[in-house]
């Protein structure tokens, strides 16, 4: 059982976003970044099938600048095996990132390949998908269960109103949801194990594609808002305001 | 002269909600240039519910039908969307579950860019421009798209539904060969009602200041008095601890949500959660500590104990209701 699993280097969540000088990008000075917390999904993911299997590997592919490398040791700290960093500056569209991605996996050997649902920066939310596509493997996007029998996969998906199964031969890709299980915590075991964890680094240069990032703003703030009142005697104004200000119910 | 295919969602034979806003967006790009808006339905045999897509915009409305698409098929859909993408300017999707599973599998296929999540178009000449939230709704981010086609994801509600009287005139397009990679073998649909937290025109979340998951009752009765248009969510604090599902948690690494009515209960409102439902039409908070954050976005708040206020709001809903 070999499987990839591609990681992302992202903004920690709690961070306060502020617009970088040149009006297209965030200013990334004192900002903690971490995995992407879908990723995590995606690593424990590969480190319980190749448990479950008994035997395997696990690599961690990562597109990026250098940096790249340290939120990879957080891969490696938690279990997997090795890492492969794909050395070259992202592109801003998702499918030029999935192109440099598809042709390093591409003659990989590996029965699953995984990714986080979505990275918790660009939203792109594509670039499983289309490298699934673009090796013409199958692929479920944002799994919450995942099974594997025989060479063959079965999923769960949440979807609006319900939960989606589904079904496909190896190799696939998938996408992972949160649900899909309870990511580890590296031991300091695996910490110390991770810094002499190979790390083979790959030059790449993604092309600018089709996409071009003219602005990013902060949204517009929300209008002052006011308390209403104490406890359940302020009810009857709140339901008012509702009905006849706000006019939502 | 630029013209636009709009997916259209369909589940069980049938055109899901949100037809209509896609093809508002479609129509908005269309009329830029002069362009036609079609649609296209991916079904097995009939379809039931295509009979808004006319008068919500499409000059034609293409069906394609193949056993494989009793469910959702995304090879299918993708190898049918591909063999007619090069008559398009931008091809249109619903940035709902299945939406955002589908339009990456396009982009790819056609060598095209995907923008996923948008919630505005501005055409000017040759280019498109899109706005998207990214940051989980911290930052919004203007994108252009070049190229001969592209992909565009488009979040419900970005353009209300509207009459956009044409004639929906009927085609049916073929279904080119395809390998079904992913068999979806069916949706089994949750107990707790179709409803869900990015879908409900009134979203009430519960947060750790319930107490106890067992609490979550009392937003239940909430919802219910809503009389099946509200949906319950939760914070990411009560999901990690297991209190509820994690399809229901509203924040940044859960839903983003943009209802016309949500109301936080006991909810503190971290950095988090806030991005994840700010774009609300109305929020409303009740929380017993004042100096609480979500009072900070929230139109109208009430400081208070929960466990008063939510059944005296449940009451007042369902008086309201009653008239």
């Amino acid at each position: 059982m070999k499987i990839a699993v591609c990681l992302r280097r992202v903004p920690d969540t709690t961070t306060k976003i502020v617009i970088g000088s040149t009006g297209t990008s965030i200013d990334e000075s004192g900002v903690k970044f971490v995995p992407n917390p879908y990723d995590e999904y995606a690593i424990e993911a590969a480190l319980a099938l190749k448990e479950k299997a008994g035997a395997g590997e696990t690599v961690v592919v990562a597109l990026g600048s250098d940096v790249v490398q340290e939120t990879m040791r957080t891969a490696l700290a938690m279990g997997v095996d090795r890492g492969v960093h794909l050395q070259g500056t992202p592109s801003v569209d998702g499918l030029e990132n999935a192109r440099v991605l598809a042709e390093h996996l591409r003659n990989g050997g590996y029965d699953v390949v995984l990714f986080g649902k979505l990275a918790v920066d660009d939203y792109g939310q594509q670039t499983g998908a289309m490298v699934a596509e673009l090796l013409e493997l199958p692929c479920a996007t944002a799994i919450s269960k995942l099974e594997l029998a025989d060479g063959r996969a079965s999923v769960e998906r949440e979807v609006e109103g319900g939960v989606e199964q589904a079904t496909c031969a190896l190799p696939a890709v998938f996408t992972c949801d949160k649900g899909l299980n309870n990511p580890r915590l590296p031991s300091l075991k695996g910490i110390m194990a991770a810094k002499k964890k190979p790390l083979e680094v790959v030059p790449v240069a993604p092309q600018a594609g089709a996409t071009t990032v003219v602005a990013l703003a902060l949204p517009p703030e929300r209008a002052a808002g006011r308390i209403v009142g104490e406890g359940a005697a302020a009810v009857p104004a709140l339901m008012q305001l509702l009905t006849t200000e706000a006019k939502a119910i | 002269m630029a013209d636009i295919l709009a997916v259209i969602e369909t589940r069980a034979g049938t055109v899901r909600k949100g037809a209509a806003e896609l093809l508002s967006a479609a129509r908005r790009l269309a009329d830029a240039s002069g362009g036609k808006v079609d649609a296209l339905v991916c079904v097995n045999g009939q379809v039931s519910g295509a009979d808004v897509l006319g008068p919500s915009g499409a000059d034609n409305v293409l069906t394609a039908s193949h056993e494989s698409f009793a469910n959702y098929c995304p090879d299918g859909i993708t190898a049918t969307v591909a063999s007619l993408a090069a008559k398009y300017r931008a091809i249109l999707v619903s940035a709902t579950a299945t939406g955002k599973d589908l339009a990456p599998r396009i982009a790819a296929r056609i060598s095209a860019a995907c923008a996923m999540d948008v919630t505005a178009i501005d055409v000017s000449g040759e280019a498109i421009r899109v706005v998207r939230p990214v940051y989980a709704g911290k930052a919004v981010q203007t994108v252009q798209l070049a190229g001969t086609s592209t992909v565009i994801v488009m979040r419900p509600g970005a353009y209300a539904a509207a009459a956009n009287g044409r004639a929906g005139t009927a085609a049916s397009v073929p279904v080119p060969p395809f390998v079904r990679r992913l068999e979806v073998t069916g949706i089994r649909t949750s107990d707790k009602g179709a409803l869900d937290v990015a879908e409900a025109r009134v979203v009430i979340s519960g947060g750790r200041g319930l107490g106890d998951p067992r609490h979550f009752a009392l937003l239940d009765d909430l919802a219910a008095a809503f009389g099946g248009e509200a949906a319950v969510g939760a914070s990411r604090a009560v999901v990690d601890a297991g209190w509820a599902e994690h399809g229901a948690q509203v924040g940044q690494t859960g839903k983003t949500v943009s209802p016309e009515l949500y109301i936080a209960v006991g909810i503190s409102g971290a950095i988090q959660h806030l991005a994840g439902m700010r774009t609300a039409k109305v929020i409303v908070a009740i929380n017993r500590d004042k100096d609480a954050p979500i009072f900070k976005v929230a139109d109208y708040g009430i400081v208070g104990d929960l466990f008063e206020v939510v059944p005296a709001l449940t009451a007042a809903v369902k008086a309201a209701k009653a008239h």
